[in-house]
């Protein structure tokens, strides 16, 4: 059976196996408990598991966060949540001193299971403070894992390997993808850490995109065909550990890449990604590569003004169609039209979010 | 005070173990064979001895930089210890930590960071978590006066008190912060027993150079948390005699005075109590040098075995990121 439910739905569901598979596991985040219930990720899990396992917790991100690694080093599995990545910058010292570190620097001694997960606002003015997507950040860090599902899928299969993995794993989801729909079985699946997934298979170029960065990748494949480029999408799915393999393979193939993230341009992913292919598919290489991502200005507030701000699908196949010396069109001339305004990501979205 | 005889002789040769064993460090460190930070704790032993004589190895022990004293006092192995200053694969950090971050989970040494306040939210957690699975333990979080500066130390406070945790926070006061002396650092007013009161956490200060205050005083704070009444928090007043990272005096630089430092040094944990505990008739002359002989041949044997141990693997360094 195609059993569909959402992106928000599947996080909740993984969380509640986890919850009822080991007692060791438990979730604390603001608003864990509340009746909103982190955007319906935590919805009724107090009343199930009661609120020592599902707790709200003070406002002091850092602080709460060394909480977390104390008692993961005594055998809990912690679950944090964060609204916003922008909220937990505050705890860093406890992510990249104490969790990435402390396995290697007590010569592996203790592990340090424990899963934090961010969420990345967009549109509605979110602003410089609500939007900021930082998994280069976290990926720069040995010892830590990072993961950015883009499917209903893998948000439930990734969580549920985050919080059984033994290390501390950045599991970073996109407001947008909460609703979207997809196939999720019912049962408690693992999908690793550390594999992309080709979601659409080419023959001329390679896209490397994740989480919603995916949607606009597999739009402007499908976009490209209509003018006979076969493209290849492949979604990360994890940051780190990297799938080289996936990305190097593919290169090998279709001699073309752009690398495309939801995160700035200088320093990030998308880089990291181009250096990967530079190092092992080099001679492979028909065309120089070329990155789509976040310019590197703060996200602006103003709809006018971020509208123009976030790359989407257009941009994609545009980058792709000047590697093959073809000229560059507008939405309008790609038969791209949106139902709803670019602030938000369908019509359930009516703000504030 | 009059003190228990088997326990006053116990206080001592843990304060007299940590000195001697601070002072090896004093005497090797030019070899240029500990090749790592060491923040030596001399002068500022009674704490260490007096809060550790009260817990069990089941208890959860973390600490800071300057943490030697709290390691040997809990229990922490010696060979260990110094096979980690040396850098060795025998080192209870494998090598991977050095003095900064010392380690014995046979003895519930949970860990000890460098950064300032970094380990006392972890101390909270092991004591959260420990409560969770519902094990009868209590955690001690070791740290210096700059840390109640840090806001992570607040956030601590509050956690701890909201879940009745049985943490013993023990603040060892030794009045600078590498240079930064106190009064450039906190208002005259402060008052940390009031602070963690408005927390709802009862505390008490006391004289930490002064073991049996600092027994004292422990043994109340432990009485309180294993009664499960939550947290207790703990300041003793101290100096630290030499340098704030190595093995020298570093009076001549004049950011303290040289009669500050001999005030403090007049005021010395270990001959004091030394002299009390001859004078009481506790023990003689004698027994005090036995004591001095035993504890310097262990030294000696552990410092000849972290000397010669192998150091590890190249290879070694790119293995454990991940568990």
């Amino acid at each position: 059976m195609d059993r569909q439910i959402t992106y928000a739905q599947a996080v909740l569901e993984a969380t509640e196996q986890c919850l009822a598979a080991d007692e060791s596991v438990y979730i604390m985040g603001l608003g864990v408990p509340d009746p909103k219930g982190i955007f319906g990720t935590t919805l009724g899990l107090v009343n199930k598991f009661g609120n020592k396992r599902v707790l709200d917790m003070p406002v002091s991100e850092n602080g709460m966060t060394g909480i977390a690694i104390g008692s993961a080093l005594v055998g809990m599995r912690p679950i944090m949540t964060h609204q916003r990545v922008d909220f937990m910058l505050i705890s860093l010292d406890q992510i990249i001193n104490n969790a990435a570190k402390w396995h290697y620097m007590f010569g592996g001694s203790m592990k340090v299971p424990l899963v934090i997960r961010l969420l990345i606002g967009r549109g509605w003015g979110q602003g410089p403070q609500h939007s900021q997507s930082l998994q280069a950040l976290f990926a720069h860090i040995p010892g830590l894992k990072v993961v950015m599902p883009a499917t209903a899928y893998d948000a439930k299969g990734m969580l549920i390997s985050a919080v059984e993995d033994n290390n501390p794993v950045i599991y970073i989801e996109h407001r947008w993808l909460h609703n979207i729909f997809g196939h999720v079985p019912e049962e408690m699946y693992r999908v690793p850490l550390g594999k992309a997934r080709i979601m659409f298979e080419g023959e001329d170029v390679t896209m490397v995109s994740s989480s919603c960065m995916t949607l606009d990748a597999i739009r402007a494949a499908e976009i490209l065909r209509k003018d006979g480029i076969s493209a290849e999408v492949i979604d990360l799915r994890s940051i780190k550990p990297l799938d080289q393999e996936t990305i190097v393979n593919s290169v090998k193939k279709t001699g073309r890449i752009v690398a495309v993230d939801g995160g700035w341009r200088s320093f990030g992913v998308s880089g990291e990604v181009l250096a990967v292919v530079a190092e092992q598919a080099y001679r492979f290489l028909k065309e120089a590569p070329k990155r789509v991502a976040f310019p590197d200005v703060p996200t602006p507030t103003s709809w006018a003004l971020a509208n123009h701000y976030y790359p989407r699908a257009v941009n994609i196949v545009n980058a792709i169609k000047s590697m093959f010396g073809l000229p560059g069109q507008s939405e309008e001339q790609m038969g791209i039209s949106y139902d709803v305004p670019l602030d938000v990501p369908d019509k359930t979205f009516t703000g504030p979010f | 005070m009059m003190a228990d005889k088997t326990i006053a002789m116990s206080l001592y040769s843990t304060m007299l173990r940590i000195r001697m064993v601070e002072e090896k460090i004093v005497e090797l460190y030019p070899e240029q064979e500990m090749r790592c930070p060491v923040h030596l704790c001399i002068g500022q032993e009674a704490i260490a001895a007096g809060v550790c004589a009260h817990l069990s190895e089941k208890d959860y022990l973390m600490s800071n930089h300057r943490s030697h004293g709290h390691y040997l006092a809990k229990g922490g192995s010696l060979k260990a210890m110094f096979a980690e200053i040396y850098g060795k694969a025998a080192g209870c950090s494998k090598g991977k930590g050095g003095s900064m971050h010392l380690v014995d989970l046979d003895v519930g040494i949970m860990g000890t960071t460098p950064i300032v306040a970094g380990s006392i939210p972890v101390a909270v957690g092991v004591a959260f978590g420990s409560a969770l699975k519902g094990e009868d333990r209590i955690t001690v979080a070791f740290f210096g006066d700059a840390a109640t500066e840090e806001g992570v130390f607040c956030e601590s406070l509050n956690f701890a008190a909201l879940k009745k945790l049985p943490v013993l926070f023990v603040c060892e006061n030794n009045y600078f912060s590498v240079y930064s002396p106190l009064s450039v650092r906190q208002p005259a007013e402060r008052d940390n027993l009031a602070l963690v009161k408005a927390y709802g956490i009862a505390g008490e200060r006391g004289d930490g150079n002064n073991v049996l205050e600092v027994y004292r005083a422990t043994g109340k704070a432990v009485q309180y948390l294993r009664n499960g009444k939550g947290p207790y928090y703990l300041e003793f007043d101290t100096y630290r005699w030499r340098e704030h990272c190595g093995p020298n005096y570093d009076n001549d630089l004049g950011y303290r005075t040289e009669e500050e430092f001999l005030r403090w040094r007049h005021r010395c944990p270990a001959d004091n109590f030394e002299r009390y505990l001859v004078q009481e008739g506790y023990a003689t002359p004698e027994k005090i040098i036995e004591i001095k002989k035993k504890i310097s041949r262990e030294i000696d044997e552990a410092v000849t075995f972290a000397k010669q141990c192998p150091f590890p693997d190249a290879g070694d360094a790119f293995i454990d990121v991940y568990a």
